[in-house]
């Protein structure tokens, strides 16, 4: 298959799994407890008769369940969330303007979680079963089991509160009017804290697969034919281990994009990020629903245009992947 | 060497299990322990810990007994995070091993759906459930359930497929056994052990799961759990750092023994693979 073939077979099948969530949305929607006019309406709205009225004649709401459905599915299909009551805006211009910050993150943080996890995994693996090794693995262990929420909220304590080092919270130094590089490293110094504890616990796991896919590679044949060619280990380690290894360790990353952006709702909401996910938090208190649903849905599609762009990126590196698909 | 051999002398590994059984232990008898209610209030507020002895760890924002709190949290988080891995296990194991027995337009179904369920923010869902069906724990349990199954089913499904190939199969069928006794009585027995290990580890992750949603302020009111406790003390944390540091403990301590136990029971069940690894 050539990659356009796999673009655009990637994309249907990307349509049909936005339009499934649509349609789940929907359903959850209808099921939360109560009337669905004043579930729309959100808390800022409840108590508002006409307004409730107006609401169930715009959506619909009197009108067969398929209807429904349709109305809100080919709502979804033309990017409109709905609308939310509490901060009276559509929600998709709210998420639009939200997630910039959001990318950024989770941006950065996949990129140094993904570096550092290999570059840690590696050395591990070549001091197996030394007091290196054990110390790393032990520390993988430890994030392994540390709460995100957690390990932000003491990094804040310790960097922003105690040390004074950087900033705790937000996205850049309110009324400071930084213009040009000034804001850049303004903003740079504010992501430091979010992105490396939101890419901590990612670390750990990509040090853990490549630690144990470098271990399972070294016992291959060609390692074996290089060591007895008599190349220096580590030439075999780089040259011939690694870029085995790090085909399932990448492959495992790209599915990870959903726990990240899953990660980025608590990571936002300790340092007060304004990214959607820190929209979510505030939408959750305000029970405004249709702001939660069109949070999840665009993270949803976000997880899915990651999808594809890592598989597109792999089978430009590794052409066995498309002879074997 | 047996499996308990091998298992009791991975030190990791019973770390984990006296960790695991000191935890139980804390939140079965946390009544006997602690003769405060985790809800009252028993002394000034941000009373720091360690300055009294019937206060340990001292008080948070309204008085409460951090200690006690942090007991009966333990209860929340173990109950969660066995019920949801169970809840998990009962939609995961039959979908997948249905998918790998029967295998065509079942398993391209069954793989289809689970698919879609990978795909979906698994965090972000649970919020989702949580926030629209109301916090209480069985919503939280079932919110965790939901989103932990499918590698349940893919694992199962990849174990059955491997599985069924085997001679003994065939001899069940020659035997004149039916399709379903022989998934039920024959295959399935032989997939239990990497579905025990990836039990143990389910339970670590539904106790994170189950805490961040509390955190975010979607835990059951009627119960006391740790990520409440940390997500309360967030905007105190310049004040009151105990607040948020001791239930942060007590979840790492959690998670991090059932973890040990899972790889302990995985290099156990599967001592070549850990020779593999150059552990053993």
């Amino acid at each position: 298959m050539s990659v356009l073939a796999i673009i655009v077979s990637r994309l249907a099948k990307a349509a049909l799994t936005l339009l499934a969530i649509a349609v789940l949305n929907f359903c959850l929607l209808h099921a939360a407890p109560g009337d669905p006019a004043v579930v729309l309406a959100g808390e800022a709205g409840a108590a508002d008769e006409q307004m409730i009225a107006q609401l169930r004649e715009r959506f619909g709401l009197d009108q067969p369940f398929g209807v429904q459905l349709w109305k809100y599915v080919s709502g979804v299909a033309m990017l409109d969330l709905g609308y939310s009551f509490r901060q009276g805006a559509p929600v998709i211009d709210l998420i639009a303007d939200r997630l910039p910050a959001t990318l950024l993150l989770t941006g950065v943080a996949f990129v140094i979680s993904l570096v550092c996890g290999i570059a840690l995994g590696v050395a591990a693996a070549a001091r197996v079963g030394k007091p290196q090794d054990s110390l790393l693995t032990t520390f993988a262990l430890l994030f392994y089991a540390t709460p995100l929420y957690w390990a932000a909220l003491m990094a804040v304590l310790v960097f922003s509160v105690w040390l004074g080092w950087l900033p705790g919270f937000g996205y850049e130094t309110v009324g400071a009017g930084y213009t040009g590089w000034a804001r850049v490293i303004d903003i740079a110094k504010h992501l430091v804290l979010p992105a490396l504890t939101l890419g901590l616990f990612f670390m750990a796991v990509y040090m853990r697969m490549t630690r144990a896919s470098m271990l399972e590679v070294s016992n291959a044949d060609f390692v074996k034919t290089g060591r007895a060619k008599g190349l220096s280990d580590k030439v075999i380690r780089r040259r011939h281990i690694l870029r085995n290894a790090i085909l399932p360790v990448v492959t495992l990353a790209g599915l990870q994009a959903g726990q990240l952006i899953g990660g980025a709702v608590l990571t936002e909401t300790v340092f007060a990020w304004p990214g959607i996910g820190r929209l979510m938090f505030e939408s959750l208190a305000a029970r405004d629903y249709n702001t939660i649903l069109g949070v999840f849905l665009v993270s949803a599609a976000m997880v899915i245009l990651f999808n594809i762009v890592t598989d597109i990126v792999y089978r430009l590196v590794d052409p066995r992947i498309g002879a074997r698909a | 060497m047996s499996f308990w051999t091998r298992f009791r002398t991975n030190i990791g590994a019973m770390v984990g299990v006296v960790l695991l059984i000191a935890v139980i232990a804390i939140a079965v008898f946390a009544p006997l322990i602690f003769a405060n209610d985790p809800w009252q209030m028993v002394q000034r507020p941000f009373l720091p810990p360690f300055s009294r002895e019937d206060l340990l760890l001292g008080t948070d924002t309204l008085g409460r007994d951090v200690a006690a709190q942090l007991a009966y949290g333990a209860r929340v988080s173990l109950l969660v995070g066995l019920v949801s891995t169970l809840v998990a296990l009962l939609i995961g194991v039959p979908l997948g091993a249905l998918a790998g027995f029967y295998g065509g337009l079942v398993d391209e179904g069954a793989m289809r759906f689970t698919e879609f369920f990978q795909t979906i923010p698994n965090f972000a869902l649970a919020i989702v459930l949580v926030a629209i069906f109301e916090p209480t724990l069985s919503s939280i349990t079932l919110a965790i359930a939901i989103v932990s199954w499918p590698p349940v089913a893919r694992l199962v499904r990849a174990e059955v497929m491997s599985v069924r190939k085997r001679e003994f199969v065939d001899a069940a069928m020659l035997a004149g056994l039916t399709k379903r006794r022989i998934l039920v009585r024959q295959v399935l027995p032989n997939t239990l052990s990497p579905i025990i290990v990836m039990a143990s580890l389910m339970v670590a992750t539904a106790i994170l799961l189950e805490s961040s949603l509390s955190f975010l302020g979607l835990g059951d009111p009627n119960a006391m759990s740790w990520g409440y406790m940390i997500g309360a003390a967030r905007t105190v944390i310049r004040s009151a750092w105990w607040l948020s540091f001791f239930p942060g403990v007590a979840i790492i301590i959690t998670v991090l023994a059932l973890n040990l136990i899972g790889e302990g029971l995985n290099d156990a069940l599967n001592p070549h693979l850990s020779r593999r690894k150059g552990r053993a």
